[in-house]
């Protein structure tokens, strides 16, 4: 269970997550929503150590991920899987050691990373692909190898970060399917994003981040019946100036 | 600085995720470093062999040429320039790599791997560095000093034999080694400020620029020191 906990950080003067305070149930998938920099990356990356909090505190299975060692926060690492808004694929690497890298950080033979990198690439329908460079890759299958990457280890969480921002519309209903596919073997998921239609398709509940707090939170059904203004603004897309009006 | 030198030695102590990839950055080294490092031995070898004839002529005995040649190739020309050069290609190249992986998060995506990124991407590049320069250096100084003999035979009144008389005269095997020493430091300098100003780099193409940029001139400065320091030291 990931667990967020007054969770504030400040960059400089510019204040980013205010006391942010979340329970990510496991075995699910939650989606954080929120406009573009209200710091939904920023909260991602405090859940893997990336960045440290001002105060407050995350903790991933009752350890306080800022108290932990180098050793330490490396074994953390090794059961949270890290899907980057624009893949972050190694560019100098093929797609099969891309996946392979963090399997031989954990000591597995090379036989079975075979057998984990044809697995991963196949359940994100990539088959075959394994000797491309990823610069021969299109934006959303660099962004499914990013999730085989992440698949391939085996993780108990995923943390994806924006999966369908900026893809077509059968490609982003692919990466849906793709997180419900991975939910149901067992993955807890957080979905960041700022695609209503996907959160709404992936989430099993959606948590709306708003001046670095989590503003609402409830499942699809209840966010689209949510009278909240700053709700409603955000799921329809509305202009500044009418929340202001409110 | 503490933390710094905690967090450098950890990175050595990943003997097993560094060791492997030293080979390669090695070759690549090589590859990229040992046409520019002949290139410039050349052109050193002929201006010294000349300067030294007009220096000595009527003052000392014209064999003396080689041993100017021999002694300054070995011990300063040849490893300083050398590493001037290489600090604008190897390392501006060091942390153009780094940094675009900084800004493109693959460094991050390393960490998020278990991969500590001071063990995966600088302490290799460190590593082989400070092996592969003083090859380098070897190569420019053979050149360098066939150079200079090639044009005192052709361009100066003196012969083979009276311009190795002159390099072997004041020849002690310290000089040579006093310029591996040296170019070995450079090597791990130039690295080094490639490596960190690379992972420091933030923002987009223009922080890299400036990352590489900074790479540089901190190497071409660190250089400047270290040749200051060994002679200090070793002289
Ligand atoms: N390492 C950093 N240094 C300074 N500012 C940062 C850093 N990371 C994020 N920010 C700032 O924090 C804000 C929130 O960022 P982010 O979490 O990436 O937003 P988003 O919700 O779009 O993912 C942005 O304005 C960004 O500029
Ligand atoms: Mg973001």
């Amino acid at each position: 269970m990931i667990v967020l906990d007054g969770v504030c950080k400040a960059f400089g003067p510019r204040v980013i997550l205010d006391g942010l305070t979340l329970d990510v149930p496991d075995g699910r998938n939650t989606v954080i929503i929120g406009r573009s920099g209200s710091g939904k990356s920023v909260t991602l990356r405090c859940i893997v150590g990336l960045l440290q909090p001002d105060a407050g505190a995350v903790r991933v299975d009752d350890v306080v991920v800022g108290e932990l060692d180098r050793d330490g926060l490396t074994a953390l690492r090794s059961r949270i899987g890290y899907v980057f808004q624009f893949a972050a694929l190694f560019d100098s690497m093929t797609v099969a050691e891309n996946i392979a890298l963090g399997l031989t950080r954990r000591g597995i033979d090379a036989p079975e990373i075979a057998e984990r990198v044809r697995e991963s690439l196949a359940l994100v329908d990539l088959a075959g692909t394994e000797a491309k460079y990823p610069a021969e890759l299109s934006g959303g299958m660099r962004k499914r190898v990013g999730i085989a990457r992440a698949v391939a280890l085996r993780p108990r969480y995923i943390l994806y970060d924006e999966p369908t921002t900026g893809l077509d519309p059968m490609t982003t209903a692919t990466m849906d399917e793709l997180m419900i596919r991975t939910r149901d073997l067992g993955v807890t998921g957080v979905v960041v994003s700022h695609d209503m239609k996907s959160a709404f398709a992936v989430g099993d509940r959606i948590a709306m981040l708003h001046q670095g707090r989590i503003h609402r939170m409830g499942s699809a059904d209840e966010m689209r019946a949510s009278d909240d203004p700053v709700v409603r603004a955000f799921i329809e897309g509305r202009p500044d100036h009418a929340v202001a009006a409110r | 600085m503490g933390r710094w030198t905690l967090g450098a030695t950890r990175a050595l102590g990943d003997v097993s995720i560094w060791r492997p990839l030293v080979i390669g950055h090695m070759r690549r080294l090589g590859v990229d470093s040992i046409p520019i490092a002949i290139f410039i031995a050349i052109f050193t070898g002929i201006v010294l062999a000349l300067l030294a004839s007009y220096i000595f002529t009527g003052a000392m005995p014209l064999y003396m040429v080689g041993a100017l040649v021999g002694k300054t190739v070995m011990m300063e020309l040849g490893p300083v320039l050398t590493g001037m050069a290489l600090a604008g290609r190897v390392g501006a190249n060091i942390a153009a790599e780094i940094g675009t992986m900084r800004v493109t998060e693959q460094v991050d995506a390393l960490e998020t791997l278990g991969y500590d990124p001071r063990s995966y991407l600088v302490v290799p590049r460190v590593v082989a560095a400070t092996l592969m320069f003083p090859v380098i250096t070897a190569f420019a100084v053979a050149v360098g000093v066939l150079a200079g003999w090639v044009t005192s035979v052709n361009l100066l009144d003196l012969s083979s034999v009276e311009f190795l008389k002159g390099l072997r005269l004041f020849y002690h095997f310290k000089d040579l080694w006093f310029g591996l020493v040296k170019s070995a430091s450079f090597g791990a300098a130039i690295a080094l400020m490639g490596s960190l100003r690379g992972l420091a780099a933030r923002g987009g193409a223009e922080g890299v620029g400036e990352a590489t940029t900074r790479a540089v001139v901190l190497g071409c400065e660190a250089i400047l020191v270290l040749d200051a320091f060994w002679a200090v030291v070793l002289l």
